[in-house]
């Protein structure tokens, strides 16, 4: 069963990767300056090492084997090169990559488990307005971009992974909160309290167990919020990460680049996807998909 | 089902009343154009002249902001109607022929979905010329959100499509030798309306706080055009922000616009507020 399951993901994530390779690679073949080699207006360049350009060139008209040899690079762990900032950009991964996972980290961390506090508490103690300040913060959440909580966090010198957690909390609560309010109102659940059951057992056994894969999905979801997030707020709080390099790339236009992170980005989210999907089928072997 | 009066909802549907209403007529309220520059009263305080004062280059903003108001609220829609009627058209026909079709569409809406929205803009923006013209830049911003947000609706309007096809009444009608565009034109597309509007009504707030992230990010509307997100970029002086709030304005219009906007969403979804 899980063996199957995993399977099944891994075949997902190959589609993902062999689809968003191609998209990547149509992208970069349709972006300014494909073909075009600024070393051939180098005069210092012998007749032959022009020609040896032009043949590098060549190879890549051919969109076939353009594609397998970006793919191909991707296996091998060659990410290509950036044009902007001459360099590979594995190698101008390195560095930010950790800087950003961290952030995303605590981001999501922080929102998951503000949101699903505050979901619990507005679901559990129905006393009247208790969901007001929970509903009010997280409707202004909402409604504000991530670049705009960004920069209060700016000006208040607070840390921009939580501007992260500010983005994902609302989303995490509400959906959290329909989830709880609908097992919580279960007919299971009315008549394990009616029997005398304590409210912890009836929280952790009878309402969270039985919400637990809907409370799970929201993993995959709130890292690529994250992910998103992370664009305008390492940007405006001058984190040098994946997002902040992602908007330098835009703004330069190399797609070789943007692209590449694209790809991985989404790539990671469905990773996180799939590891929060198995995890939660070995727990709970019976579990819908 | 009657839904009654919700103070709330009221309130919500005054403000963006009033917002469209004054964004529409901005030629009347505004005493200056958008794009005119006072060169004597840069980055002036609030005046009778000036009602929110002047921004670095000497514009009236007020009247920046009550144009970037109508940039936004009639261009969130119409891109939110592109991407709801290519997730009709996706997501209708996929959970309408089903089999290998559904099994296509499902995929690609995964890829899509598994691209932050963030970073599949911006692959795509970078695609198009930056150096574009106001108007330009403002088609290029739209109409890449309207052909970029599908896929979340798609996949809502597939499983929508997928329970009306195998309901009793469809089946009945198939049965009956009603043709095939018969049964979608008169029976199906009518009953995926409901789903379809709220597609198109979660779209709109999105769409406006994208184009004020891309705006902020300097790849969304070019100057001298206002937009939300153009407006936002000021906020990056913070000690201009302290001793001018009124600079604060346009966020404070964009957070109060799409907070009635999802206040409404959730009326009608029957929430509580």
């Amino acid at each position: 069963m899980i063996a199957r399951l995993l399977l099944r993901q891994a075949r997902r994530i190959l589609l993902t990767v062999l689809l968003g390779g191609l998209l990547g690679a149509t992208l970069v073949r349709l972006g300014p300056g494909f073909g075009v080699d600024e070393r051939e207006l180098d005069s210092r360049l012998s007749a032959e090492s022009l020609q040896a350009i032009r043949a590098d060139g060549a190879r890549d008209s051919n969109i076939a084997s353009f594609y397998f040899r970006y793919l191909a690079g991707l296996v091998h762990g060659d990410l290509g090169f950036s044009r902007s900032l001459n360099r590979p950009v594995a190698e101008l991964l390195k560095p930010r990559l950790p800087l950003t996972l961290i952030s995303l980290g605590y981001g999501v961390l922080g929102g998951v488990s503000l949101g699903l506090t505050l979901a619990l508490l507005t679901v559990w103690h129905r006393a009247p307005g208790v969901d007001v300040v929970p509903a009010v913060l997280s409707g202004l959440c909402l409604a504000t971009p991530a670049a705009v909580i960004a920069l209060v966090f700016l000006w208040l010198g607070g840390a921009s992974r939580w501007a992260i957690a500010l983005v994902v909390f609302p989303h995490v609560y509400r959906y959290a909160k329909n989830q709880l309010a609908a097992t919580s109102q279960a007919p299971h659940v009315m008549a394990a309290q009616a029997r005398g059951l304590s409210s912890w057992r009836v929280l952790w056994a009878h309402v969270l167990t039985p919400a637990a894969p809907q409370l799970a999905a929201l993993a995959g979801i709130s890292v690529s919020l994250a992910f998103g997030a992370s664009i305008p707020i390492e940007v405006i709080c001058d984190t040098p990460g994946v997002g902040q390099l992602a908007w330098r790339a835009a703004l330069d236009r190399d797609l070789p680049l943007l692209v590449t992170i694209t790809v991985l980005v989404a790539l990671m989210t469905m990773v996180v996807n799939s590891v929060a999907d198995v995890a939660l089928r070995a727990w709970r072997p019976g579990t819908a998909e | 089902m009657s839904r009654g009066i919700n103070p709330m909802r009221t309130i919500a549907l005054a403000v963006l009343a009033i917002a469209m209403a004054a964004s529409l007529g901005a030629g009347l309220l505004a005493r200056h154009s958008y794009a005119e520059q006072f060169r004597d009263a840069i980055s002036a305080p609030p005046s009778a002249q000036f009602w929110l004062g002047t921004d670095e280059l000497g514009r009236d903003r007020f009247a920046r902001l009550l144009y970037g108001t109508r940039v936004s609220l009639v261009l969130a829609p119409c891109a939110a109607l592109l991407s709801t009627l290519i997730a009709g058209l996706i997501g209708g026909a996929a959970g309408y022929l089903g089999g290998r079709w559904e099994r296509i569409v499902t995929a690609g809406v995964d890829l899509f979905l598994s691209l932050p929205w963030l970073f599949l803009l911006l692959a795509v923006r970078a695609l198009l010329p930056l150096n574009a013209s106001p108007v330009t830049s403002v088609a290029i911003t739209f109409l890449l959100l309207g052909c970029l947000g599908w896929a979340a609706p798609a996949r809502i309007i597939r499983a929508g499509t997928r329970t009306l096809v195998n309901s009793d009444y469809l089946v009945q009608a198939s049965a009956n030798g009603i043709s095939r565009w018969r049964l979608f034109w008169r029976h199906l597309l009518p009953n995926l309306r409901p789903i379809l509007l709220a597609q198109f009504w979660l779209s709109v707030p999105l769409f406006i706080l994208s184009e004020a992230n891309l705006g902020l990010l300097g790849l969304g509307v070019s100057e001298p055009l206002p937009s939300w997100g153009a407006m936002l970029r000021e906020l990056e002086n913070y000690s201009a922000v302290l001793k001018n709030p009124w600079m604060l304005a346009p966020a404070v219009l964009l957070v109060v616009i799409v907070s009635c906007l999802q206040l409404l969403l959730r009326t009608e979804e029957g929430a509580p507020c």
